[in-house]
C-alpha cells in the first residue's frame, strides 16, 4: 500500500474488473480440514476435474447488481399482478378450458421450479470451485423466484376456479404428477455433475425454448396477462441459466477426455427423460389451449430438430453425438399429443382437470398439422368417442394403466415404426418384472436398476393399498381402493376431472361471464344461450 | 377483449389455498404465506439419493432437533423473493451514496498508513469469513427441512456473498482499486497466527452436517461474536483515532446484522421452546461453539484492540450470553 502523501487518483475499474476484484481470492483453501471432507460429493460419479479455476462464474453478477436488477423486475411484475387482480383479469382469458392448462401448470410445474431451487442449492454447497458455487447459488435463488412468482401469479385464479387450491399436496400424490415429480427427484438424487448436465444442459439449454416459447405465447394468445408477465420476467433469468448449461458442458468435456463417455450417457438419459416430460406440454399445446400458437409437431421441428441439430453439430468436435433415440422423437412427433390426450380423456375421473373431445373444426386443424397421422389413426377414435358421448355413455377406462418404471407415463405409446401397435418393453430384475413405455426408458433402467426399483409408481401403490387416508380400513368389506385413492390424491368426484361440459368451473364461467366455457363447443348452459339469444 | 361481468358481486369461491386455509382459516393469505408454507414435498419420494442412500431427498433426520411442525420456523421479516430483493436493492442504493461519499473524498485512502494497515488486518480478512458463512448457509438451504426455513437460509446465503463483496469494496477504497489490500488480507488470513483460530473454527463448520446445529454455530454464535467485536468494538476504537469514515461503511454491516438477527433468533427461540429436548440440545451446541469461538477470537481481538482486546471480547461475550438467555437457552 502506498505510503502517505503521494496519492494518484484511484484506478477506474470496468464492470468485469470490478467483479474480478470483489471476488478475488475469495475462495477457501482449507488446511485444517481435508478437502474431501468438506466437498464430499464430487468424486463418486467418476468425473475428472483438473482445474476448477477454468470454470468461471458465467453470470459475473455482484450481489448489489443482482439485488437491484432483480428488485426492479419484481417491482414491475407485482405491479402487473396487482392490477390483474384488481381488474378481475381471471375473466379475461379465452374460456374455462384455458383454465385446465393452468391447473396442470400450477400442480405440475411450480414444484419443479422448487425442486430446481433445492437441487442447485446443493451444488452451491458442494462444488469445490468458487465460480461454479456462486453460479449455482444464483440459479438456485432464481428458481426460488420462479416458484414464488408462479404461485403469486396463479393464486388469484384459485380463488375463482377449482383444481388448484391444494397444489403441493397433489404434486405429492396425483398419479400423473409423478411424471414431473420423479423427473426432478431423479436429478436431485443423482450426483452434482449428473444434476447439472441433466438440468442446466439437457433441460434448460436443449429443451427450455420448447417449453418456454409455446407456453408463454399460449398464455399471451389466451389473454392470461398474469402468466405472461411472470414468464417474460423470468426470461432474462433463463438466459443466464442457459449460458451456465452450455458452459458447464464445455468445461466438463475440456477437463478430461475420460469425461466424454459419462457426459454422453447423461445427455442420452436426460434428453429422453426430458422429452417424455414434455409430452405433457405437447398435450397442452395441441389439446388444451383454446387458441393455439403452433402444433407440437411444428415446435419439435423448429426447437429440437433445427436448433438442436445445430447444437450437436457444434459439440461433435468434443466427440459428443446427438442424443440416442432422437430419431424416435421425430417418428413420434405426429402422435404423442393425440395418444396422451386419449389417455387423459379415458382416465378423466382421476385427474385434477376436465377434458373434452376436439370439435370438428379442431380436428380439421389436426388433419392439416398432422397430415400423416391424424386422419389415419386418431380421427376415427375421436369420432367414435364423440358418438358414445352423444348416446350418453361416454367412453371411460375402467382399469388402471400399467405405468412405465422410469418416466411413469402409462405404457400407451406406440411402436416407433408402427402407430397401430402399442409399445411395451419389460425386463426381469432380481426376480421381478418391470415395464417400460419405450426402449429409451428401458435403457435408463438397465443402467441403474437399483435406483429405479425404488420409483414410487402410483398405480402399483394403489394396488398395494398404500394410497388411502389415515383411518381408512383396507380390510373392510366395502373397501374400494380406487375410490379411496382418489380421496388420497385430493380429487373430489364431480368437482375435479370429468367432462368439461359437466364441470362446475364451466358452469360458473358461463354464469359469471356469459361467454362459452369452451369456445370450440358453444354454450353449455342457459347463461350463455340467454345472452346470445336476447 | 372486454370483460362483461354480469353481476357486480362475483364472489371468490375460496380466499386461500387449502394448505393455508388449514393453518390460518379461509381468509386472504399474504404473499409471504403463499411463498413459504408447505411447498417442499413431504411424501412419496422416488429414489434413494446416491449421495446419501439411507435418507430421503428431504428428510427430517438431517438434524437432531425435532419439531411437530417445521413450518413453525417463520421469518419475522416475512421475506419472499420479491420483498427480499426490493428491500436489499433499496438498502444498496443508500449504501452506494455512502460509498460514493467516501470514494470522492478519498476518506479511507487518505488515512495514515498505520491506520490503513490496521483496517486491512481487522476487516479485510473477514471477506473469507463471510464467504465461509455463504457456504454454510447454502448447506442449511440445501439440506434443511421445510421451505419456510430453507428459503430464508437461501437469502442469508446470498446476503453473505454480498457482505464479502462489501468488505472487498472497503479494501478497494483503502488501496485505490489496486487490490493490494485484498491480497494482503488473504495473506494474513492464511498465515498470521492471530487469524488462525477463526479460520480453523470456520473450517470446522464446513464439516458440521447437522443443519440446525450449523445455524446455531454460524448464524447465532459465530456472527453473534464476530459482528459486535469487529463492527462495534473495533469500529469504535478505530473511529476514536481516525474519525468516522469507516463507520459510515460498517454501519451497513451492523444494520444488516440487526435485521438478520430477528430471523436467526426467531428460529432458535421457536425450536428451543418446542420441547425440553430441543432446549437442551440447542443450549449444548450454543455453549460448545461459544467456547470455541471466544477462544478463537482472543488472539485477533488482542491484535486489533491491543490491551483493550480482552475486555472488548468479554463485553461481547457477556452480551451474547444475555441474548442467548432471552432465547430460552441455558449456557
Ligand atoms: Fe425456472
Ligand atoms: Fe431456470
Ligand atoms: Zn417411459
Amino acid at each position: 500500500m502506498a505510503a502517505d502523501g503521494n496519492m494518484k487518483p484511484a484506478k477506474k475499474l470496468s464492470l468485469k474488473e470490478n467483479y474480478a476484484m470483489l471476488t478475488r481470492g475469495l475462495d477457501w483453501e482449507p488446511t485444517y480440514q481435508k478437502k474431501e471432507d468438506i466437498f464430499r460429493m464430487i468424486d463418486f460419479e467418476g468425473i475428472k476435474i483438473h482445474d476448477w479455476d477454468k470454470w468461471e462464474d458465467p453470470f459475473r453478477l455482484t450481489m448489489d447488481a443482482y439485488w437491484k436488477y432483480q428488485g426492479e423486475k419484481e417491482r414491475k411484475l407485482y405491479a402487473i399482478i396487482d392490477a390483474f387482480q384488481q381488474g378481475n383479469g381471471q375473466f379475461n382469458v379465452t374460456d374455462a378450458r384455458y383454465l385446465q392448462a393452468l391447473k396442470i401448470f400450477l400442480t405440475g410445474i411450480v414444484e419443479l421450479e422448487y425442486a430446481s431451487h433445492r437441487g442447485f442449492c446443493m451444488l452451491g454447497r458442494e462444488f469445490p470451485g468458487a465460480g461454479p458455487r456462486i453460479a449455482a447459488q444464483m440459479q438456485s435463488i432464481d428458481e426460488l423466484r420462479h416458484c414464488t412468482t408462479q404461485i403469486h401469479a396463479i393464486s388469484h385464479y384459485s380463488k375463482y376456479f377449482e383444481g388448484m387450491a391444494n397444489f403441493p399436496e397433489q404434486f405429492d400424490r396425483v398419479w400423473y404428477l409423478s411424471i414431473p415429480k420423479s423427473f426432478f427427484e431423479d436429478a436431485c438424487t443423482s450426483g452434482p455433475f449428473e444434476f447439472i448436465v441433466a438440468i442446466s444442459f439437457a433441460f434448460e439449454y436443449v429443451l427450455t425454448n420448447l417449453a418456454f416459447m409455446p407456453w408463454m405465447s399460449g398464455a399471451a394468445f389466451n389473454g392470461d396477462m398474469s402468466t405472461v408477465s411472470f414468464g417474460f420476467s423470468a426470461q432474462s433469468d433463463e438466459a443466464r441459466h442457459m449460458t451456465l448449461g452450455i458452459e458447464v458442458i464445455k468445461f466438463l468435456l475440456e477437463q478430461d477426455p475420460a469425461n466424454v463417455a459419462l457426459v454422453q450417457k447423461w445427455i442420452d438419459k436426460w434428453f429422453w427423460r426430458g422429452y417424455r416430460l414434455l409430452a405433457l406440454l405437447a398435450t397442452m399445446m395441441d389439446y388444451v389451449l383454446p387458441k393455439r400458437v403452433m402444433s407440437w409437431g411444428e415446435a419439435w421441428t423448429i426447437y429440437y430438430e433445427e436448433n438442436g441439430g445445430a447444437l450437436f453439430a457444434d459439440l461433435a468436435r468434443y466427440g459428443i453425438k446427438p442424443p440416442k433415440y432422437a430419431d424416435v422423437t421425430i417418428k413420434e412427433k405426429g402422435r404423442v399429443s393425440h395418444e396422451m390426450w386419449s389417455v387423459f380423456y379415458a382416465n378423466r375421473d382421476a385427474v385434477n382437470f376436465s377434458t373434452w373431445l376436439p370439435s370438428e373444426e379442431e380436428m380439421a386443424w389436426f388433419s392439416e398439422k398432422y397430415p400423416d397421422t391424424f386422419d389415419k389413426y386418431y380421427r376415427p377414435r375421436f369420432e367414435h368417442w364423440r358418438q358414445l358421448e352423444k348416446e350418453g355413455k361416454p367412453f371411460t377406462c375402467k382399469c388402471l394403466p400399467q405405468l412405465c418404471q422410469v418416466c411413469q407415463w402409462p405404457c400407451l405409446y406406440t411402436e416407433p415404426d408402427d402407430a397401430t401397435e402399442f409399445l411395451h418393453r419389460e425386463t426381469e430384475y432380481k426376480g421381478e418384472t418391470f415395464h417400460f413405455c419405450s426402449d429409451g426408458c428401458k435403457d435408463i433402467f438397465a443402467d441403474e436398476p437399483e435406483k429405479y426399483v425404488h420409483a414410487w409408481l402410483p398405480v402399483n401403490q394403489i394396488y398395494q393399498g398404500n394410497c388411502f387416508l389415515p383411518g381408512v380400513d383396507p380390510t373392510a368389506p366395502d373397501f374400494n381402493p380406487l375410490v379411496e385413492a382418489l380421496k388420497y390424491m385430493g380429487l373430489k368426484p364431480g368437482v375435479d376431472g370429468g367432462l368439461l361440459k359437466d364441470s362446475i368451473d364451466a358452469q360458473r364461467w358461463e354464469q359469471w361471464t356469459s361467454r362459452p366455457a369452451n369456445i370450440h363447443e358453444g354454450a353449455y348452459t342457459d347463461f350463455v344461450r340467454k345472452t346470445t339469444n336476447g | 377483449m372486454t370483460v362483461e361481468i354480469r353481476t357486480t358481486g362475483v364472489k371468490p369461491i375460496r380466499n386461500a389455498f387449502t394448505h393455508l386455509e388449514k393453518r390460518f382459516g379461509d381468509k386472504n393469505a399474504t404473499r409471504y404465506q403463499e411463498s413459504a408454507y408447505d411447498i417442499q414435498p413431504l411424501v412419496n419420494f422416488h429414489y434413494k439419493p446416491l449421495w446419501e442412500p439411507d435418507r430421503d431427498l428431504y428428510d427430517v433426520r438431517r438434524t437432531a432437533v425435532v419439531m411437530k411442525d417445521w413450518y413453525a420456523l417463520k421469518d419475522p421479516r416475512q421475506y419472499y423473493y420479491g420483498a427480499y430483493t426490493i428491500t436489499r436493492s433499496k438498502q444498496q442504493d443508500a449504501l452506494d451514496r455512502q460509498l460514493d461519499f467516501v470514494e470522492k473524498r478519498d476518506l479511507l485512502r487518505s488515512l495514515p498508513l498505520a491506520a490503513r494497515q490496521q483496517l486491512v488486518t481487522a476487516l479485510i480478512a473477514l471477506r473469507h469469513y463471510e464467504f465461509g458463512a455463504n457456504m454454510n448457509n447454502s448447506h442449511m438451504a440445501a439440506y434443511g427441512f421445510g421451505t419456510i426455513f430453507t428459503q430464508a437460509a437461501m437469502m442469508n446465503c446470498m446476503d453473505r456473498l454480498g457482505m464479502a463483496q462489501h468488505l472487498s469494496r472497503i479494501g478497494l477504497l483503502t488501496d485505490g482499486n489496486t487490490g493490494e489490500s485484498l491480497t494482503e488480507g488473504k495473506r494474513q488470513w492464511m498465515d498470521e497466527a492471530a487469524w488462525q483460530g477463526v479460520r480453523r473454527e470456520t473450517e470446522r463448520l464446513f464439516v458440521t452436517r447437522d443443519w440446525f446445529e450449523l445455524h446455531v454455530a454460524q448464524n447465532l454464535v459465530a456472527d453473534g461474536l464476530v459482528y459486535p467485536l469487529f463492527y462495534q468494538q473495533f469500529d469504535a476504537a478505530f473511529a476514536a483515532q481516525n474519525g468516522s469514515a469507516l463507520s459510515s461503511l460498517t454501519d451497513y454491516l451492523m444494520r444488516w446484522y440487526d435485521e438478520t438477527n430477528r430471523w436467526v433468533e426467531a428460529i432458535v427461540k421457536t425450536a428451543a421452546t418446542e420441547s425440553a429436548e430441543n432446549a437442551t440440545l440447542i443450549s449444548g451446541w450454543t455453549t460448545k461453539w461459544r467456547d470455541a469461538w471466544v477462544a478463537a477470537l482472543q488472539p485477533i481481538a488482542s491484535q486489533i484492540l491491543g490491551d483493550k482486546g480482552t475486555s472488548a471480547l468479554d463485553a461481547v461475550t457477556t452480551a451474547f450470553n444475555t441474548r442467548a438467555g432471552k432465547l430460552g437457552l441455558k449456557l
